[in-house]
C-alpha cells in the first residue's frame, strides 16, 4: 500500500496512548530503570522515556521471547498426554517506540523463521505485533545503519513511523501498514492528513562506513585469515552480543520438569559459546574462540545474504555497547574491508 | 503434525536390542494410527526422539524405509538424553519427530556395484541404507560390506552381521584395530582405511558409502581416490551438534551449508568445496 502521510501534534500523542489501552492493547514501550532503557508494558504514558538512543535490549523479544515454551507434558497412569503451545492464543502487543534498525530487524528474523520449513509459533506471536517505530534525531559511535541499508527514518517494518518535527515539534506519522490504518481508525481525529511535510531534516545524519558487498565478497575468500584470531583474542564468550541483537536468533531446546509434569521450552543461545556446536563425543568443529567469532561474522555478512538474501545486521550497534571487552563489529568489518586478500 | 514444528509423534518402545557395551537399539511404534499412516521417509534421513522431562537427541533413523510400520534407532549412552532413553524400557513412550535432512538417492544407484564402509556406531545410519539396498536386491550388482569397530565387543548389530555373511549375494569383511581381538575372532585385524587397501574393491560402476568417525573418513577418501574412485561417486553422512532439524536453531552449518538441510548426505565433492567445520 501507499504509504499515507499525518501530522500529529505532540500532545495527541498521549491521547492516542489512552486509546488504545482503552482498546484493550497491550503497549510495551521503552521505559528507564536504574539508566538502562529497555521496553516494558506500559500502564499509563508517563512511564515513557524519550530521548533514548537505543535501548539496550532489542524489540524482538515480542515476537521471539527469551523463553518460548513449545509444549507441555503430563505423565500419567496410562501413558503421557501431550499438549502443544496454543498459537492462536497470543497478546495482541503494540510496540511502541521502536527504532528503525530494530524494526528491520524483524524482517531478517522473519527471513530466518520462514525459509524451508515455516515457523507458526514466531508468525503468529508476530501476526499479533504492530509496529509504532520513531525515527532517529540522534546517534552515537556505535550506530552504523546506513551501511547496512538502513537509515534513521526507514519505514522498513513498521506499522507506523513516527518522526519529530524538530526539538518540542508536532510529528509526522507515515502509515505503512493495514495494522498501521486499524491503529489509525481507532484515533482518525488524532492524524491529520498532511502530505507536505519532508523528515529528512529532522533525522539524524549517520555516515555511512563500509560498502556491504564489498565485505560480503571479501569473506568468500577470508574463512582461513589470520584477522579472526587476533580480532577475537579480546573476546570472553559470553554471548552478550547474541543476546542484544536484533537479528539473532540462535536458541537452544531444552525440558524443564516439575514432577510428573513439564514444559519443553526454547531459549536465546549464543554462537560465541563453547557448548555450542560441542559434540557428544568431545569432538567440536568451533573448538576456539576465533571461530566461533567468524561464525558470527560470516552468518550475518556472507551466509544469510547467500541463502535469506538479508544481511543479518541492522547497524543498531548494540553488540558493541553491550561488550564487556569492549569489542567493536564496526571496527572489525571496517578492518575486513581495508584487507586485500 | 500441528502447526507446531516442535510437537513430537508418540512413540511406543516396542523392543529394546543390547547391541555393544552401552549401544542399544529401539523399535518404535506410532501410538496413533494416523500418525503411522501419513509418515514417510527416505535412507539417510534423521529425527528428534525425546524422553519428557530430559530432553532431545538427533540421531538418523536406522531402520529401511522399506520396512513399514516402524523405525529403529540405535544409539550409544553418553549425555544426559541418551542415559535417560537408555533406562526407557519396553513399553515406555518416548517422543519422536521428523524425518529430517536429505536422504542417499539410493533410486539413482540402480544397476551399479555398491561398496559400504563403515566404523564404530556409524553403521546405523548406513543399515537403513544396506536393508533398502537388500529389500530390493535384484536393482543392484555387487554389495560389499567393510565394517570396522576398535574390539570385537563394539561391534554392532551383531546377529544382522552374521545374515549377511551366511547371504550368497553380500560380500561382508569384518575387522577390528589391531589389539582388539578375541581369541576366536575369525575376521581381519587392521583399521578400516588399510583392510579397504587390502580388500581393493574395483571402482567400475561402483557406488562408495562410507560412515564412520572424522578420522577414519579422511584416511579412507585417499585410499578410494587410489582405487580409482570418483568424488562424485563416494557419499557421506555429517553428524554436527543440532537442536532443531530444520534450520533455525543455528548450529549445524558447516559454512553456509546447514546439514540438517543441506544434508546430512553428502558426496566427497561436495565435501571439499566445504570448509573444514565438522
Amino acid at each position: 500500500m501507499n504509504i499515507d502521510k499525518h501530522l500529529i501534534r505532540k500532545d495527541s500523542l498521549e491521547k492516542l496512548f489512552d486509546i488504545l489501552k482503552q482498546n484493550n492493547k497491550a503497549i510495551y514501550a521503552p521505559a528507564s530503570k536504574n539508566s538502562k532503557v529497555s521496553f516494558k508494558e506500559a500502564g499509563s504514558f508517563s512511564e515513557i522515556t524519550t530521548g533514548y538512543i537505543q535501548t539496550a535490549q532489542s524489540s524482538k523479544e515480542v515476537a521471539f521471547p527469551r523463553t518460548e515454551k513449545l509444549l507441555d507434558y503430563t505423565k500419567n497412569r496410562e501413558g503421557i498426554s501431550v499438549k502443544g503451545t496454543d498459537i492462536k492464543d497470543f497478546p495482541e502487543i503494540v510496540l511502541w517506540g521502536v527504532r528503525p534498525c530494530d524494526a528491520t530487524g524483524i524482517g531478517e528474523l522473519s527471513a530466518i523463521f520462514n525459509w524451508d520449513y515455516k515457523d507458526e509459533i514466531y508468525n503468529s506471536r508476530l501476526s499479533h505485533v504492530t509496529v509504532l517505530g520513531f525515527s532517529c534525531s540522534a546517534l552515537d559511535e556505535y550506530c552504523f545503519c546506513t551501511s547496512v541499508d538502513g537509515n534513521p527514518g526507514n519505514t522498513a517494518g513498521s506499522d507506523i513511523l513516527f518522526t519529530k518535527l524538530g526539538e518540542d515539534g508536532d510529528y509526522l506519522a507515515e502509515v505503512i501498514t493495514e495494522k498501521g490504518l486499524a491503529i489509525v481508525s481507532l484515533a482518525p481525529g488524532l492524524f491529520e492528513k498532511d502530505v507536505e511535510i519532508k523528515k529528512e531534516k529532522f533525522l539524524a545524519e549517520v555516515p555511512v562506513m563500509f560498502d556491504k558487498e564489498e565485505i560480503r565478497k571479501k569473506l568468500e575468500k577470508f574463512f582461513e585469515s589470520e584477522q579472526w584470531v587476533e580480532q577475537s583474542l579480546k573476546c570472553l564468550g559470553c554471548g552478550a552480543c547474541a543476546y542484544v541483537c536484533p537479528t539473532c536468533a540462535c536458541f537452544d531446546i531444552q525440558d524443564e520438569a516439575h514432577g510428573k509434569s513439564g514444559s519443553r521450552v526454547r531459549c536465546w543461545d549464543s554462537c560465541g559459546f563453547s557448548l555450542f556446536t560441542l559434540h557428544t563425543s568431545g569432538h567440536n568443529p568451533r573448538e576456539v574462540q576465533s571461530q566461533r567469532w567468524r561464525q558470527r561474522i560470516m552468518h550475518k555478512f556472507s551466509y544469510m545474504p547467500d541463502r535469506l538474501s538479508v544481511y543479518g545486521c541492522t547497524g543498531c550497534g548494540r553488540c558493541s555497547r553491550a561488550c564487556p571487552a569492549d569489542m567493536n563489529i564496526l571496527e572489525h568489518l571496517i578492518s575486513i574491508q581495508e584487507v586485500t586478500v | 503434525m500441528t502447526d507446531n514444528l516442535y510437537m513430537p509423534y508418540l512413540m511406543r518402545i516396542e523392543k529394546v536390542t543390547y547391541e555393544a557395551p552401552g549401544v542399544k537399539t529401539f523399535m518404535l511404534k506410532f501410538i496413533n494410527e494416523e500418525d503411522e499412516n501419513k509418515f514417510t521417509f527416505r535412507a539417510g534421513q534423521f529425527g528428534e526422539y525425546s524422553v519428557y522431562g530430559v530432553g532431545e537427541s538427533t540421531f538418523c533413523i536406522a531402520s529401511s524405509p522399506t520396512r513399514k510400520g516402524y523405525i529403529e534407532c540405535t544409539f550409544r549412552q553418553t549425555g544426559k538424553v541418551t542415559n535417560a532413553l537408555s533406562n526407557c524400557e519396553e513399553g515406555s513412550i518416548i517422543g519422536f519427530r521428523g524425518p529430517y535432512g536429505n536422504t542417499f538417492p539410493v533410486d539413482e544407484w540402480k544397476g551399479k556395484n555398491l561398496l559400504f564402509i563403515a566404523g564404530g556406531i556409524a553403521l546405523p545410519p548406513m543399515r537403513c541404507v544396506i536393508w533398502n539396498a537388500l529389500d530390493v536386491r535384484e536393482n543392484f550388482r555387487d554389495v560389499t560390506i567393510i565394517y570396522g569397530a576398535r574390539t570385537v565387543k563394539d561391534l554392532v548389530y551383531k546377529h544382522e552381521l552374521q545374515d549377511w555373511e551366511r547371504r550368497k549375494d553380500v560380500k561382508l569383511v569384518t575387522t577390528v584395530d589391531p589389539g582388539g581381538e578375541s581369541p576366536d575372532w575369525k575376521g581381519e585385524i587392521g583399521f578400516v582405511p588399510t583392510i579397504v587397501e587390502k580388500i581393493a574393491p574395483s571402482s567400475k560402476d561402483t557406488i562408495a558409502i562410507v560412515c564412520g568417525p572424522p578420522v577414519m573418513i579422511k584416511y579412507t577418501f585417499p585410499v578410494l581416490a587410489k582405487l580409482g574412485f570418483q568424488d562424485e561417486n563416494i557419499y557421506t553422512t555429517l553428524e554436527n551438534r543440532m537442536k532443531c532439524g530444520f534450520g533455525k536453531c543455528g548450529r549445524c552449518n558447516v559454512g553456509k551449508y546447514y546439514v540438517c538441510k543441506d544434508g546430512p548426505v553428502f558426496t566427497a565433492a561436495q565435501l571439499k568445496d566445504l570448509p573444514d567445520e565438522y
